[in-house]
């Protein structure tokens, strides 16, 4: 059967000056998937995900979010689309005038629509998901280590309950107990949501852990996109560069 | 698929059913709130089993109003469970942040000790210069030719258009102003005099502080503010260079060395602005103004007028420097700092006028 799509790329190419870095890609993510998107470094996975949340128009080709074509004209019907995704950066994109109480609960304020007994409970209820103590609320992004910047940032992105989650390199700069409390964590949201997730990742623990799909980057196109198992076993240089011995491990 | 969260009592139960989200409750939400607070208050037995998504928030909602414990009877799938379990498990009583009131006393009490402490770091700045200059006089190899150039070239070559331009308007105001009062006098020459000691000995030197302050002033805190933000400073530092010789002081020699050669030049400017104003207004010929403006204006205005050039151009540059060593790495402190340091630099130079003011009160008054 098929399940209506999330993410819809269509013909996608992206030029920086003359340099291409996509050409003519398509991407399809259904309800429920979580998709790994991977490639080397430079292949442009970043900048396909910059796509997907608007902030890059792509040269060419259309973007669609959740059946919306992101370059609709109506801002209600474009923020409608906003809340209904968190995005994890990089490298957290906190606030850095805000403490993280403030950072968590600003997409929840933005609402207008809820008290503030409401969002404490649930700004702590985020906090303890990600496992960090209400008392690390009142601290400031700049007292963070980089492991708590990447927690509260998920966090911030997850206060919205959204339907797509986009992570760059979630689990980069965690150490490895983290990032597999992490990589259940989303698994598990994913399970009591359904929640649909495109990630960026050169972790292959997260990937394996979590993803259900792979899609890979290579030569400005996805040369390969489907199960896991299934993509594993492609012949490409890239796949069996990025993968080599590795490979069995991951099945 | 149902989509819309909905709430029905069927035989006692209270039923619950669709996607309780915070995207689907938001529509409806104060229609649920008021539902829940009605079924809440007889009914006990609730069934959640129709549910197709709940998630944290709808839970907090659901747990509020059952009045932050389990219901008596709960039919409800282990996932959703899982997911009201953990709100269960929040402290019930959570408390606002305290907030600080507001004691006058202490607020002005915190100012003057902040001041004091930014005199306190500027004086350290100061103090670390010299030791630098010391340094540098030892090592001639170590001194920063190019950063120097570069800052006179930005604070100084980039800074002479504005200048001008705003030195012309002023010229030409003064001028047009005094004259006005002069002729009904019948004056007329004295236009010479005002505008001479006026420009070149106050108005040129301040007029062109404040400017850079605003224009290279704000530039250096903000750009040592992103240094310490971006962890450049401290890169800097690993690899052995001083910041202070480095980053700070080819600005403030840059701006002291380039200030004075503004203030020249805009004042030259307003004088030639003020000489035009004059001509159209009363008829003096630029050959005559040329002539008295040495005995009107005696040199030593134009030595007190360039002094304090080199002065405000260390005070602008120094107070900027310092506030953009202590920016704290957030967005917030990045502007807070900037706007101190252009207030400060200003205020500060307008305090230093008035001193010099002072001092040279006996020097380079015509004598009629």
């Amino acid at each position: 059967m098929n399940q209506p799509a999330i993410v819809e790329l269509s013909g996608i190419s992206t030029a920086f000056g003359r340099n291409f870095v996509h050409r003519d890609l398509n991407l399809r993510v259904e309800v429920g998937q979580i998709v790994g998107l991977l490639g080397g470094s430079g292949s442009g996975k970043t900048t396909l995900l910059r796509e997907m949340l608007g902030l890059l128009r792509p040269t060419a080709g259309s973007v669609s979010l959740f059946g919306v074509d992101l370059n609709d004209p109506d801002a209600l019907t474009q923020r409608q689309v906003r809340r209904r995704l968190g995005m994890l950066f990089q490298h957290g994109a906190l606030f850095s005038a805000l403490s993280v109480f403030d950072n968590i609960a600003f997409p929840l304020r933005e609402l207008r629509c809820l008290d503030e007994d409401w969002i404490r409970r649930l700004v702590h209820l985020k906090l303890a998901m990600v496992e960090m103590d209400a008392t690390h609320g009142k601290l400031m992004p700049a007292e963070l280590s980089g492991g708590m910047v990447k927690r509260v940032a998920l966090a911030r992105a997850l206060a919205l309950e959204p339907e797509l989650l986009l992570l760059d390199e979630p689990t980069s700069g965690l150490d490895p107990d983290r990032s597999q409390n992490f990589v259940e964590l989303v698994g598990a949201l994913q399970k009591a949501l359904g929640l649909t997730v495109v990630m960026v990742t050169h972790d292959l623990n997260t990937l394996a852990g979590l993803a259900s799909h792979v899609a890979v980057l290579a030569d400005q196109h996805i040369i390969a996109f489907g199960p896991k198992d299934q993509v594993m076993t492609v012949d490409h240089p890239f796949v069996t560069g990025f993968f080599g011995a590795d490979r069995r491990k991951l099945l | 698929m149902n989509e819309t969260p909905r709430l029905q009592v069927e035989s006692g139960n209270v039923v619950l059913s669709g996607q309780w989200t915070l995207a689907a409750m938001l529509p409806h939400l104060s229609q649920l709130r008021e539902q829940l607070a009605e079924q809440c208050k007889d009914v006990e037995r609730w069934d959640l089993s129709a549910l197709n998504r709940l998630d944290s928030a709808a839970a907090v909602l659901l747990w509020r109003a059952w009045g932050n414990a389990w219901p008596v009877k709960l039919e409800i799938s282990p996932l959703h469970r899982q997911v009201l379990a953990r709100v269960a498990e929040l402290p019930q009583e959570i408390t606002a942040p305290p907030t600080q009131p507001f004691h006058p006393i202490e607020y002005i009490g915190n100012l003057l000790l902040k001041a004091w402490g930014n005199l306190r770091g500027i004086i350290t700045l100061f103090g670390q210069l010299l030791l630098d200059i010391g340094f540098l006089c030892r090592h001639p190899g170590d001194i920063p030719w190019r950063e120097f150039a570069a800052n006179v070239y930005k604070s100084g070559a980039q800074a002479l258009p504005v200048t001008a331009l705003v030195g012309f308007l002023i010229g030409i105001t003064i001028s047009y102003l005094s004259a006005l009062q002069l002729k009904n006098f019948g004056a007329d020459l004295f236009i010479v005099n005002i505008l001479g000691v006026s420009i070149v000995r106050e108005l040129g030197p301040v007029l062109v502080a404040v400017l850079v302050a605003g224009r290279s002033g704000s530039a250096m805190t903000a750009q040592i503010g992103v240094m310490r933000v971006t962890e450049e400073i401290d890169a800097l530092s690993t690899m052995g260079i001083s910041r202070t010789i480095r980053v700070v002081l080819p600005k403030i020699i840059g701006l002291t060395v380039a200030m004075p050669l503004i203030v020249l030049w805009a004042s030259g400017v307003a004088l030639f602005g003020g000489m035009l104003a004059a001509m159209l207004q009363l008829d003096l010929s630029l050959s005559f103004f040329f002539e008295s403006l040495p005995r009107a204006l005696p040199v030593a205005n134009l030595f007190i007028g360039l002094g304090k050039g080199v002065v405000f151009g260390f005070i602008i540059s120094l107070v900027a420097c310092y506030f953009g060593l202590h920016v704290k790495p957030n967005t917030e402190s990045l502007s807070a700092n900037t706007t101190s340091a252009v207030v400060t630099a200003i205020t500060t130079v307008i305090l230093v006028d008035a001193i010099f003011a002072v001092f040279t009160r006996h020097i380079g008054v015509p004598q009629l």
